[in-house]
């Protein structure tokens, strides 16, 4: 379905994850985080946030462990910045698509 | 004399060998397997062994049983492969040069991912299933449990069939009650996801059964730590979980040969095309089933497809035409829900799980994402299925390595 956010109309899914990875943008970005209650969104909180893109454009699974294991942030930090569920928070900023499993 | 080598010899390279050694003329290609396990398992059997609902020695059969005179197998584990030289080096200290290479070699727990997973409890109140000697282990330990509260953990995704773990914390509801403890025992799901079930219309239809059979469910949990002392498992943010017992999914990762090699993604798993399943970067390379990076289900159903499609595009690479992009993510699934009944789910990397009828549209027999006795017999009768087709490379009848949108009912999407 189609939500309009930060002036762009953008494909979501019924929990507000991007379904065209592509159409996000900064400004998508800082407005999915603060509908998150995340933020102001930092220097650091950018580098995770392209970080996850990247991996995910490459076709590798997200893991909480594996990013710790990144040596882009360690997990007390990614916590911090993504309370509450970090991985799927900063998935949904980031404009990726929720991890999921088959069913 | 063009030679092709199999790294693994389980469900995927064993269906993948019999495809080639159909379609190729023996006299111009050598086809090698390469396996340092010497038995086949059904791993499905997995799942139910822990209950004793299958014997032990039905879980396996030795792995020349399946792999015909004319294909060779070499009973080694390869720990090297160098795809500039086309090389790959053997546990043995052999030596293998391959024209096509196919790696099959699966994935595999690693409880040492996880701090004290493997501590003073392992195998004494924590247990996997994913490995034949863990299920084997657990179903000692449950045929003299008292009750308690039992955890049903995943460590983190992705993992082989991912529906595994669900479909235990359902067949042991259904255990302890014919034993006469589920009244004194409690069954917590925990899971790193952020549901149960993570797909809208899964979620929608059945999301009531955890209710139903009281599991209780902790979401959003990526483990730190097992406490084998205080016998509980604490999560990154401080949320503890007690346990009398621990069944845990451990990591998975792909077969140690695919990173020290330089080839795999960071859990090890092989980098390919997800329609072509062929490497990006060396076009003689080729993967399926566990060992892929492919967003769909680590399963023997897509295994089954991917080899009569992976077959036809090494004949393609091998006679100089491009190859075919037409894996679609196609898995089929049962899902055992305890007390006789199953669900069966069909989907791909576009089409998540949906009501329907399969493998006949509007016909069935059997049904998607709804509890039956039907899928239940399916399940069981696919144990003889497994031996005695899809590893002999047949299909099965009306089932297509591509999935079939008819029977299913795609509209709408529940919000």
């Amino acid at each position: 379905m189609e939500k309009s956010i930060a002036g762009e109309t953008i494909d979501v899914n019924t929990e507000g994850y991007l379904t065209q990875t592509n159409q996000w943008n900064e400004k998508i970005a800082e407005a999915i985080a603060q509908q998150e209650q995340i933020g102001p969104l930092t220097d650091k909180h950018w580098e995770v946030l392209q970080y996850l893109r990247q991996q995910q454009a490459k076709g590798t699974a997200l893991s909480i462990r594996g990013i710790g294991k990144s040596g882009v942030v360690d997990i007390q930090t990614f916590y911090a910045l993504f309370p509450n569920g970090p991985l799927k928070k900063a998935s949904k900023i980031a404009g990726i698509p929720k991890p999921a499993s088959c069913i | 004399m063009k030679r092709i080598v199999i790294l693994g010899a389980g469900s995927g390279g064993t269906m993948l060998a019999r495809h080639l050694f159909k379609k190729l003329p023996h006299e111009s290609y050598k086809l090698t397997l390469v396996d340092p396990e010497p038995r086949h398992f059904y791993q499905p059997g997995f799942l139910f062994l822990p209950f004793g609902q299958i014997a032990p020695e039905e879980c396996y059969r030795p792995k020349t049983d399946f792999i015909p005179k004319g294909i060779q197998l070499k009973v080694d584990r390869a720990v090297h492969i160098d795809p500039e030289l086309q090389k790959i080096t053997l546990d043995s200290g052999q030596f293998l040069l391959y024209d096509i290479l196919v790696i099959a070699t699966g994935t595999h727990i690693a409880p040492e991912e996880t701090a004290g997973m493997l501590g003073t409890g392992w195998r004494k109140d924590v247990f996997d299933f994913y490995s034949f000697d863990g299920a084997l282990a657990l179903r000692d330990k449950l045929s003299q449990w008292p009750g308690g509260k039992l955890v049903v953990h995943i460590t983190e995704t992705p993992i082989k069939c991912p529906v595994a773990p669900l479909e235990f914390a359902f067949l042991a509801d259904a255990f302890l009650e014919e034993k006469g403890i589920r009244d004194r025992s409690s069954i917590t799901y925990v899971t790193p996801l952020s549901g149960a079930f993570t797909k809208p219309r899964a979620a929608n239809k059945l999301g009531h059964l955890l209710e139903e059979k009281d599991i209780h469910i902790v979401t959003d949990f990526a483990i730190r730590e097992v406490d084998n002392v205080n016998k509980k498992i604490i999560s990154y943010d401080e949320i503890e979980v007690e346990y009398d017992l621990l069944v845990t999914v451990p990591t998975n990762l792909g077969d140690a040969v695919i990173s020290d090699s330089g080839l795999g993604d960071d859990f090890g798993f092989l980098r390919v095309n997800k329609h072509s399943l062929q490497h990006e970067q060396y076009p003689n390379i080729f993967s399926l089933g566990d060992a892929t990076n492919v967003p769909t289900s680590k399963a023997g159903s897509v295994a089954h497809f991917q080899s009569e499609l992976l077959s036809a595009n090494i004949i393609r690479y091998l006679m100089g035409l491009p190859v075919q992009l037409d894996f679609d993510g196609h898995a089929n699934c049962f899902v055992e829900t305890g007390h006789g009944k199953a669900l069966l789910i069909d989907f791909n990397y576009e089409t998540e799980p949906v009501e329907g009828t399969f493998p006949l549209a509007h016909i069935g027999p059997l049904s998607l994402l709804a509890e039956s006795r039907l899928n239940h017999m399916g399940k069981l009768a696919f144990h003889w299925i497994y031996f005695h087709l899809l590893l002999e490379g047949h299909s099965i009848p009306f089932v297509s390595p591509q999935m079939n949108k008819g029977g299913k009912k795609l509209e709408p999407t529940p919000t």
